[in-house]
Parts: structure tokens; C-alpha cells; sequence
């Protein structure tokens, strides 16, 4: 039985130039007992749908028609009491347990207080429920850590108590908005299974919002793709994601990285995309190539980092925090290595201690045999230039008040001061092209730009002083799917021709085993694990290897 | 911890005050003075001894609330202060409830109702308020209801009751009319003031991720206003009621000169005019002293309300 | 070189700051009597009808005319005369030049002294920042009049009465100047450790940028909105603690007298009558402090990026 029925919802926004339309004529429905994914990339109006649903559209959005049919009452309708429906017969999570809990109450006294907006019980009863609930979403202690307050609880722990409050009435919907998008992987499986668990117990209808398809081809009973917020096709996942109709989602599932196996390069579709190999890559005449050895290029001996207590804390925490642990490992010419983990693991940290950006409490790390921390001077100059990085946050990589070609010949400015201006356009040029950016570009401001041809403006500056080797810190993890397949097609085809080398950070398992010839696995600042990619996925050695591997949710439509 | 620290500083600038700005002595004495008087006082009062034993005399002086007689009006320092203290703090705690009463009533009202017409009434007058400067509030004041209405007085404190040391205007009739119009005036500066700040962070806190939840489990608007909201606006509200206390300290100066309120602030502006070493050094020290202790009251409060400072926070995963 | 000009008229007038800008009624007013204002203050050579400072053009027998509109006022002397015969608007005019000068730069060595402090202890972090963070605290407790007051008094102390007289300007725009420096340091260096920890800086720091490039060129640039922003209300903060300090009789001296000091002289008149004398200084003060403010309230709503 449907028990949800949207039919012909349209939102919009009204904005100063024109009406952003964020839906447009969505019909779906939920039933009770089953999880419906909503998937879809930004913009694709997955979580304004959501939030729609309970009238919690952020101003200035309205919907402007369609209805949302619950059992005899039109959610859509603006007569209609939306509040009495929100916690009672609809509960809504969001993405981030850290700022969704209030810091300053007890998450006891969050739950009473939910417990007795909905239902008649008194004080003693609520907080038997609440215990109750808590057990019931895992939280181990549940007793004992009732008057806790949210920061005493890990992220895992809190979108366990997110997901009891949300419960507490005992609602017959929950719609989860990428619920497990800031977790880790491990955390993130643990809090799948919760919900499927959830779900078969209360006879739940779930709608989960979210952009990773591997969680989708988990957990969900049926897909809705969204795009541009409209939908494209819907389904059970085995057809939808696997024998998918329309291009759109053809090209969505091919984005998506392969877990049990590598390819070559994502197939892309669509008219816009030109041919693989395609890139105008004039920049290949001032490029000095060399031949790459496969001699050490990097290498980096019982690296440590400690960093002391710190924090506005006043009680307890002084207590030093060891980011990394003693790690050793080699990075070759012209391979792409791998430095996976998930949060807390120091991977970024290592990163930045190999282009000098902190210093290391102790050990040594060698670039062509020279010990870079003991640089200074020219030598330390000479160094900058041949190692380049790709950051993370395409929004915040680039200062929102230069033009791009100032900010791409900076580096070239800095290290060459007598070059001409005509040649650095030039140069520009040429750099824009390897990315595939018109030359035009160079004369717009960064917030003219998407995230993705932010990176590839990033991408572009950090290859301005022809660097041997490439770091690459989660370059993708803030882009769409698709885009994360174009960004990680043109790093291996720059790193092809321009005998690059790559060391690629990410916590996205599947994503590194596309791009990496050897990969080494860190937990908490130690190294567990050095294989080759294949090897490593095929049969992992550690045990924390392997239990990263069996979390990690798999796309198999 | 640091208030000893701050305290050490202040002492240190009050004594430099003291002993490098103009000379003591030339200060002290008239001009027939002969010179070697002068060198005999110089010596009586110790004044060519090393800087440290001076700094340490100043330090236990001080701290026995010894600060030497005023050049000006030849009178101890610590007498003439321990006289007009009692105005003066009477004055800065009736403004202060005001201020802060209405203050932090009015900031969530208007930040709770961005859009209604009273908010925005209240705002532009808050506008205005933070526009005025004190001393035309007081001048404005005594105007209407001095001159004009001729209802409450124009200076002075009506009669006071003395109490032990403690000389309060509370206990009269006329010492309570006396004291509306000052502290109305010290008030309402501080009050505009109050209300923005308190209106800008509960905006803030209206837009949270928690409050945002709050509302999708059904908690009515009333509790999420004045359970959450104002919870968490707690802290930076206790923060900004310290601050302003202090600042109703300094800002008394002004208005005990509109009004001739005889309290210690009056008695600072009248140092400062002719340069009474003594007196500065001494308001100086009082002062800091005030707001070391408002500090410390405030970093209390702090570890009371936000349980982030008492508590361990948890980060890994188990 | 036109065609870059041309291009950035192009982005203010597309950019969204310019649209609130030309539809926010409280901004056009307040930036449009804040001009008049300043035009007429700085010209009052010209503007002013008469010169108030000159005591051969002052009369005994102009004394105490009030307004224009009132029984015995004449359009000669359109807003009264005071005790001595001088022109009220004429005073004010060159009253409120003062405070002006005295507010602006006080504000401007505020801005430069604290806003260097807090974006070099951002920076560079450590014991330098502790201290600079520490004393900027210990000073934010101090309120700024007593600051103000304090190093005046102290200057008066040190220098002679007639030296006081001929430098009281500077020793004012130096005492406001020191008193507000706190503020700007505690937002600079909060802004520059948000700047600090994004990517761009780092990317900067990669290609081996000296600290002194980073700094200036790239975190600079970025952390003037909030400055901007208090900047405006410290300026207005500024020309009141100027007008309130010549008040107290501690500030600029009689022979350049601004609006406080004109106020204070009228004070003594008011219960006697001329109630004009200090009415007016008053009022203008206000509608100085008022448009200031009334801007600066509008720069904050709209360079706010958290409260939409």
C-alpha cells in the first residue's frame, strides 16, 4: 500500500534575477516497510523534496503546486497543520550529528523533551522510553549516558541518539538526509544496517536522500533518480542502476568507481564530452620530460607528528595527540601511490609534512635523496617547484579576489621573475587548455566557476611550475560523481603524458583503486598495510585492512 | 592565574603614574619651598631609593588602599574615594538592571520577531539610542523633566542615609528621585547597545542545524525560543552583561558630571583636569581591580553554563 | 587602461552589495546626508555664513539672538548666536570639521595599528599571539573613554600646558586612536585564522610565497568586509568619544572648539533660556552619529554572510 504519495510537486525559489524551479513535476511514492532512495547530484532537489515534505523549505522556497498525500491530508496544502505532523508521523534527520544536537542540553533531557511534545507521559515514563529507545538504536550504556551531553558522544554515537529523536514518537516515515555523508566508512555501514533494522522492525517507510549510488545499491528497495530536479528514471535498483534506460543515469552508473575490478578510464557519454585522450596538450612543448626510472622518488623514514593538547578546553585535555606514528614508505617515478584511511588516520597530515607545509616531530623524508626537512634558502626554493598540490575544497582553494590568470601564474611569476608578460599569458593559455578551460577563462573571478572546473583550475596552477610530483589530497571527495570521473580522468591522462607522479589521499576506497598502483592502508597514525592495489583489494593482509574493505558499501546493481 | 598577573600591570602603570609623570615632590609642595626641604622630603618619602623598593612599597600601599594625599585637595586618597564609592556603585547597579533587563528583554523580542513593526520600531530607536552620546541623553533629560516639568532634580543626590561606611540614597524619597534621571541616562546607551548584540545572537542561533531538527521533531516554537534559543544564547549574553558593567563604571564618569553626582567618577575628570597624580593612580587601580572581579564572576559563569568546559568531549569512534 | 575601469564600474553596478545599495532606502539617505555633511564641514571656509573665530567680526550686541524663527531671531543669524555674538551654524559647521578630523583619524590609526597587530598574530600564531591577544583582552576591559582619558592625563602630565594646547589634537586622535585598537585586532586576527585555514593560503605557502606576500596580498584582501563593517560603527563611536571628551573639558582645546566643546559651553545657558545654544550642537552631533551609524548597520546586514 502506498502509503506516501507526491504527485506533480513543484518548488522554487525566488531569487533577485530570476526563479530558480528546484522541482519540477515529481511524482513518486513510499510504502511502508521499504527503503526509498532518493539519489541524485547537487541540485538535483533531492533534499529540498525532502524537507518540503514537513514545510521546513529554507526561505525564500515555496511550493508552487502538486500535492503530497498522506493517508487523507495534503501536506502541500497551506492549510493544512504541517507542525502536528512533524516528529509525530514524519521524522527527519539531517547529514551532520555534530551541529544537529543542541551543545548545552543533556541528550536525555533532549529526548524527555521530544518525548513529551507528542506524547501524555509523565517523567518517568518518558524517560523510560527514552532509555528504551536509546538501547534500541545501539547506544551501548544506554542507562548510564543518559545525562551525557552530545559532545561527549563520537559522530557515530550521535547520529544514533539523531536517530532516536527522531523516533521518539514512533513516527511511520523517516526521511534521512545523507545520514551517513560525514561518517566513516565503518561508522557508516554500522549506521545502514541500524536503519535497515529499523526499518523491518517499526515497519518504517524510509526515504533516504542521498548521492553515493553504493549506498543506494545497498540498502534501498527502490531508486528514484533525480537530475536538475526532475526525475529520470525510478525502479528497483537491479534495473535502474543496472540495466539503467535513459543516458542520464547511463552516465551516472558509469561514473560510479568499480569495486571489484580497475579500469582504465571512466567511460564518459554524453554529446559534450569529447574524445578520451583529447586534451590540447600544447603545454607538452615547454614541458622537460624525462624519462621516469622507477627509481625512489620520495621517500619517507620513521616520520612521526605529535601535536600538543590544545583547544579551548579548560579540564583534562592536555594531553598530546600523535597524528603519526613511525610510518615508512617509498613513492617511485612516474607511479601513483595510494595513502588511504579514514578519519583520525594522519593521512593529510603525512601529506603535508612531504610538501613542507608542518613540520615533523621526528624522522626523515627524502626527495631524490636529499632530506627536504633541513631545506632553507634556494635549496628550499628549487624544492617547492617540483613538488605541487590539488586540495580538497575546490571553494576554498583558490583567493576569491584574483583573476585566474594571476592566479595561475603566481607560482610562475614567483619562480621565474624575468619571464615577459605576452610569454606567462601564453603559458597561461596553454595551462588552461591541459585542463580543458577556454582560454577566455583566464580573465573571470573563481565564483564564476563550478566546483569541478575549480579543481581543474587547481589542477592547472599546481602543474604552472612543471613539478615532478602531484599530491593530491581527496581532490574529488567535494565533487559530484560524474564530475569526480572527468577530475579523475584528466589526472591520469596528465599523468601519462607528463610523467607525473601522484600520491592520491582519499578515504574512498573504490576511488583509490582506480587510481593508484600501490596503496598503503593507515589507522591512527601507523601504517597497517603496503601492496599493490590489485593485491591489496584481492586479498587484503591486515586485519583492519579487511574490515575496511568488507564496510566499504558495493555498487552492485 | 592571570587576574594576579593583570592586576601586577596595572600597579606597575599606576606607579609609573606616579613617580615619572611630572615630580612628586614639586607636586606636593609650594613654591617657597627652600631647596633642601625638598631634598629631606625626598628622602622621607623614600624617593631615592631603588625602583624596585619603590614598586614594592607602591604594591603593599596599594594594597592597604594607601595611595598618599591628593596634591589637589590634600586629603587621602583613600578617604576621599571610600566617600564617593557608595554613589557611585549605587548609581552603576541601578543602571545596570536597567540595562540589562530591558536590554536583554528587548534583543530577543526583536530576535525572535525579525519582521514585526514593533521590532522595527524598537530597532530604530536602538539606532538613535547608540547615537546619542551620554551626555546629551543627560543634558536632553534634564531639560524636559528639570526645567520644563520641574519634577525630578537636576543635580546632586537628595538626601542620604549613612549606614556604617556606606552612605546610600535608597533609604530617602529624594535620593531615589535624585537617582532616576542618572541612572536612566547611564542606562540607555548601554541598553541600545545590549539589545543589538542579544538581537544578533539569537538570530544566529536561529539558524542553527539543532533548532533547524528541533522543529522537524515538533517542538513548539515556545520551547524551541525560550528552551533552546535561550539557553544557548546564555553564554555571549554573560559575556557582553560583563563587559557592560564595567563599562557603566567608566561611562559614570560622564554622567556624574552631567548630574554632579558626587561619586568617584566626578572626582577622576576633576584629577585629570589638574593632573592629581594620587587620584588617577588610585582610580586606576580600583578600577582594574572592578573588572578583574567581573572577569573572574564572568569566567565562573562560564564554567556553569557551558557543560563543553566541564566535561570531556569524545572524538574517536569505538 | 579605460577599458579596466570600464570593466570594474561593470562589476559594481552587476554586483549584489550595489543592488541593496540603490534599494535600501536607510542606505541612500544615510550615505547622502553623510556627503552633505562632509561637503559642508569641509568647505565652511566657504559655506559658513559667518567666520565665528574671528573676535573682530564678533559683536557684544549679537549676543543671545535666538533662532530665526522664534520672536527676536533674524535670517543674519539663522540658528541664534551664543554668549559672545557668534554664529551658531558658522560654529557648528567648523565644530563639526573638527570632529570629524579628529573621529576620522582617530579611526584610521585604529584600523591601521590594530588591524596589523591582529593579522600578524593570526598569522604567525605563538607566544606573539598570546601576548598581542592577551593585552588586546586586558585593554577591551578597560572601556575606551577611561582609556582615552587616562592617556591624556597623562600627557598632560608630562608636557606643559602651553605645548598641551598647540599638540591636544594629536594627543586626542592618539588617545581615541589607542583606546579602540583592541576591537580591530580581535576581529582581524579571528578573520585571518578563518582565511589561514583555507586552501588558497596553503596553496600560496606551496609555491613558496614569503610570509610577507601571503599576508598582505591574499589574507588582506580578504578580511576587510568584517573591518569595513566595525570600522564605520568605530568611527561614529569615535567622533562621540571625541565630542564627549571636549565635553568633560578634556579635549580639544577652546581655541578650536568642536561640537562637544560647543555643547558644553551651552550648557551653562540652559537653564537660563538659551536653550539653542546647546541644542543645536547637540543636534547636528546626532545626525552625524545617526547617518553613520544608519550606514553601518546596512554595511553589516548586507556583507553578512550567515544571517540571510
Amino acid at each position: 500500500m502506498d502509503f506516501l504519495e507526491i504527485t506533480n510537486l513543484n518548488i522554487s525559489y525566488p531569487t533577485r534575477r530570476l526563479l530558480v524551479a528546484a522541482v519540477q513535476d515529481v511524482s513518486f511514492s513510499v510504502r511502508k516497510g521499504e527503503i526509498l532512495g532518493l539519489v541524485g547530484e547537487s541540485g538535483s532537489g533531492k533534499s529540498t523534496i525532502g524537507r518540503a515534505i514537513l514545510g521546513l523549505l529554507d526561505e525564500p522556497g515555496k511550493i508552487e503546486g502538486g500535492t503530497i498525500q498522506l493517508e487523507n491530508h495534503d501536506l502541500a496544502d497551506p492549510a493544512t497543520e504541517i507542525s502536528s505532523f512533524r516528529g509525530k508521523r514524519i521524522g527527519l534527520i539531517f547529514q551532520d550529528p555534530q551541529t544537529s544536537l543542541n551543545p548545552v542540553m543533556t541528550i536525555g533531557e533532549q529526548l524527555i523533551e521530544t518525548i513529551q511534545t507528542h506524547l501524555q507521559l509523565d517523567a518517568n515514563e518518558a524517560r523510560k522510553r527514552a532509555v528504551a529507545l536509546l538501547d534500541d538504536v545501539g547506544i551501548i550504556n544506554a542507562d548510564a549516558r543518559f545525562n551525557d551531553y552530545p559532545h561527549q558522544f563520537s559522530g557515530g554515537m550521535r547520529q544514533r541518539v539523531v536517530i532516536a529523536l527522531a523516533l521518539c514518537a514512533d513516527p511511520d516515515i523517516l526521511i534521512a538526509d545523507e545520514p551517513t555523508t560525514a561518517l566513516d566508512v565503518s561508522i557508516q555501514s554500522q549506521i545502514l544496517a541500524l536503519l535497515q533494522k529499523l526499518k523491518a522492525d517499526r515497519n518504517l517507510a524510509v526515504i533516504l536522500i542521498t548521492h553515493d549510488m553504493a549506498v543506494i545499491s545497498e540498502v534501498a528497495d527502490r531508486v528514484v533518480v533525480l537530475k536538475d530536479g526532475r526525475i529520470v528514471e525510478m525502479g528497483a535498483p537491479a534495473a535502474v542502476l543496472g540495466t539503467p534506460s535513459q543516458t542520464y543515469t547511463k552516465s551516472l552508473v558509469s561514473s560510479v568507481p568499480p569495486t571489484d575490478r580497475r579500469i582504465d578510464r571512466f567511460p564518459i557519454m554524453g554529446a559534450e564530452q569529447n574524445h578520451a585522450a583529447d586534451h590540447n596538450l600544447k603545454i607538452l612543448n615547454r614541458w622537460q620530460l624525462q624519462k621516469n626510472t622507477g627509481a625512489s622518488l620520495v621517500r619517507v623514514e620513521a616520520l612521526s607528528k605529535s601535536f600538543s593538547g590544545e583547544g579551548f578546553m579548560r579540564i583534562g585535555t592536555n594531553e598530546p595527540v600523535h597524528a603519526v606514528r613511525n610510518v615508512s614508505f617509498e613513492i617511485r617515478e612516474g607511479e601513483s601511490f595510494g595513502l588511504v584511511g579514514e578519519s583520525g588516520s594522519g593521512k593529510s597530515t603525512i601529506a603535508k609534512m612531504i610538501v613542507r607545509l608542518i613540520e615533523p616531530t621526528s624522522g626523515a623524508i627524502f626527495f631524490e635523496q636529499d632530506d627536504i626537512t633541513t631545506l632553507d634558502g634556494p635549496a628550499l626554493l628549487a624544492f617547492r617547484r617540483k613538488i605541487q598540490m590539488v586540495f580538497q575544497d575546490p571553494y576554498s582553494s583558490l583567493n576569491g579576489r584574483m583573476k585566474i590568470k594571476n592566479i595561475i601564474a603566481e607560482p610562475i611569476l614567483h619562480h621565474n621573475a624575468r619571464l615577459e608578460r605576452a610569454d606567462i599569458d601564453h603559458y597561461v593559455d596553454d595551462l588552461l587548455a591541459a585542463v580543458d578551460l577556454p582560454a577566455s577563462s583566464k580573465e573571470r573571478y573563481p565564483h564564476e566557476f563550478s566546483g569541478g572546473q575549480r579543481q581543474r583550475i587547481s589542477i592547472a596552477r599546481a602543474l604552472a611550475t612543471q613539478p615532478k610530483l602531484l599530491v593530491c589530497d581527496e581532490p574529488t571527495s567535494a565533487l559530484d560523481v560524474s564530475i569526480q570521473a572527468q577530475i579523475l580522468n584528466l589526472l591520469k591522462d596528465l599523468q601519462e603524458k607528463l610523467g607525473l607522479t601522484i600520491l592520491f589521499i582519499s578515504h574512498d576506497l573504490p576511488v583509490v583503486r582506480q587510481m593508484c598502483d600501490r596503496i598503503a592502508v593507515l589507522k591512527d597514525g601507523a601504517v597497517c598495510e603496503i601492496a599493490a592495489a590489485e593485491q591489496l583489494f584481492a586479498s587484503p593482509e591486515h586485519s583492519y585492512s579487511q574490515h575496511l574493505l568488507n564496510s566499504m558499501p558495493k555498487f552492485q546493481p | 592565574m592571570q587576574s594576579v598577573g593583570v592586576m601586577l600591570c596595572v600597579a606597575l602603570l599606576s606607579f609609573s603614574l606616579f613617580n615619572f609623570v611630572g615630580d612628586p615632590i614639586n607636586n606636593m609642595v609650594g613654591e617657597e619651598t627652600s631647596t633642601e626641604e625638598r631634598a629631606e622630603l625626598r628622602e622621607t618619602l623614600g624617593l631615592n631609593d631603588p625602583i624596585h623598593i619603590q614598586f614594592g612599597r607602591f604594591v603593599v600601599n596599594a594594597a592597604q588602599f594607601n595611595f598618599g594625599k591628593s596634591y589637589q585637595l590634600r586629603r587621602p586618597v583613600s578617604e576621599l574615594i571610600a566617600e564617593r564609592m557608595p554613589a557611585t556603585l549605587e548609581l552603576v547597579i541601578a543602571s545596570s538592571i536597567l540595562a540589562l533587563g530591558f536590554g536583554v528583554f528587548l534583543g530577543v523580542y526583536t530576535g525572535i520577531n525579525r519582521t514585526g513593526v514593533l521590532s522595527n520600531i524598537i530597532l530604530f530607536v536602538s539606532l538613535a539610542g547608540v547615537s546619542l552620546p551620554t551626555f546629551v541623553i543627560g543634558i536632553l533629560f534634564i531639560y524636559i523633566f528639570a526645567v520644563i516639568l520641574g519634577v525630578l532634580p537636576s543635580f546632586g543626590r537628595g538626601e542620604v542615609v549613612q549606614i556604617g561606611f556606606w552612605s546610600t540614597g535608597l533609604l530617602t524619597a529624594s535620593g531615589l528621585k535624585a537617582l532616576i534621571l542618572p541612572s536612566l541616562t547611564l542606562s540607555l546607551f548601554q541598553m541600545t547597545y545590549i539589545i543589538r548584540l542579544v538581537r544578533a545572537e539569537i538570530m544566529e542561533i536561529l539558524q542553527t542545524d539543532y533548532i533547524k531538527f528541533a522543529r522537524a521533531r515538533g517542538i513548539s516554537n515556545r520551547s524551541i525560543y525560550f528552551g533552546h534559543a535561550l539557553r544557548n544564547s546564555l553564554i555571549p549574553v554573560v559575556t557582553i552583561a560583563g563587559i557592560n558593567i564595567g563599562t557603566l563604571v567608566a561611562f559614570s564618569i560622564i554622567t556624574e558630571t552631567v548630574f554632579q553626582w558626587p561619586g568617584m567618577g566626578f572626582l577622576f575628570i576633576q584629577a585629570v583636569k589638574f593632573v592629581d597624580i594620587p587620584i588617577m593612580s588610585a582610580y586606576l587601580v580600583f578600577i582594574a581591580l572592578v573588572f578583574v572581579a567581573i572577569n573572574f564572576i564572568v569566567d565562573i559563569l562560564y564554567f556553569l553554563i557551558d557543560p563543553r568546559l566541564r566535561t570531556k568531549s569524545e572524538n574517536r569512534d569505538g | 587602461m579605460a577599458d579596466r575601469y570600464a570593466g570594474l564600474i561593470h562589476r559594481i553596478r552587476d554586483s549584489d552589495i550595489f543592488h541593496s545599495f540603490i534599494h535600501s532606502p536607510t542606505a541612500l539617505i544615510s550615505s547622502c546626508l553623510l556627503v552633505v555633511i562632509l561637503l559642508t564641514s569641509f568647505l565652511c571656509e566657504f559655506v559658513a555664513p559667518h567666520d565665528p573665530f574671528t573676535p573682530a567680526s564678533l559683536s557684544l550686541m549679537d549676543a543671545f539672538t535666538p533662532p530665526f524663527w522664534a520672536e527676536d531671531g533674524s535670517m543674519v543669524f539663522l540658528f541664534g548666536t551664543d554668549g559672545q555674538g557668534r554664529d551658531l551654524l558658522s560654529a557648528i559647521l567648523y565644530g563639526t570639521r573638527i570632529s570629524l578630523i579628529v573621529g576620522f583619524s582617530a579611526i584610521l590609526f585604529s584600523v591601521i595599528f590594530g588591524v596589523s597587530l591582529g593579522l600578524t598574530a593570526g598569522y604567525f600564531g605563538g607566544r606573539y599571539e598570546t601576548v598581542i591577544m592577551r593585552l588586546a583582552d586586558v585593554q577591551l576591559t578597560i572601556p575606551s573613554i577611561l582609556m582615552a582619558l587616562l592617556v591624556d592625563g597623562v600627557v598632560r602630565g608630562i608636557i606643559s600646558r602651553e605645548l598641551h594646547d598647540e599638540v591636544a589634537i594629536y594627543v586626542l586622535i592618539f588617545a581615541i586612536g589607542i583606546s579602540e585598537w583592541p576591537q580591530f585586532a580581535r576581529v582581524a586576527r579571528g578573520a585571518t585564522l578563518v582565511e589561514k585555514n583555507k586552501d588558497y593560503i596553503s596553496a600560496a605557502r606551496i609555491i613558496g610565497l614569503p610570509n610577507r606576500l601571503i599576508m598582505f596580498k591574499h589574507i588582506l584582501p580578504n578580511i576587510l568586509r568584517p573591518i569595513l563593517v566595525i570600522g564605520t560603527i568605530g568611527l561614529a563611536l569615535a567622533i562621540l568619544a571625541e565630542s564627549t571628551l571636549s565635553f568633560l573639558g578634556v579635549g580639544v582645546p577652546p581655541t578650536t572648539p568642536s561640537l562637544g566643546t560647543l555643547i558644553r559651553l551651552g550648557n551653562d545657558f540652559l537653564f537660563s533660556g538659551e536653550w539653542w545654544i546647546s541644542f543645536f550642537p547637540s543636534f547636528f552631533l546626532v545626525i552625524l552619529a545617526f547617518s553613520i551609524n544608519l550606514l553601518g548597520d546596512w554595511m553589516r546586514d548586507t556583507l553578512n554572510p550567515k544571517i540571510n
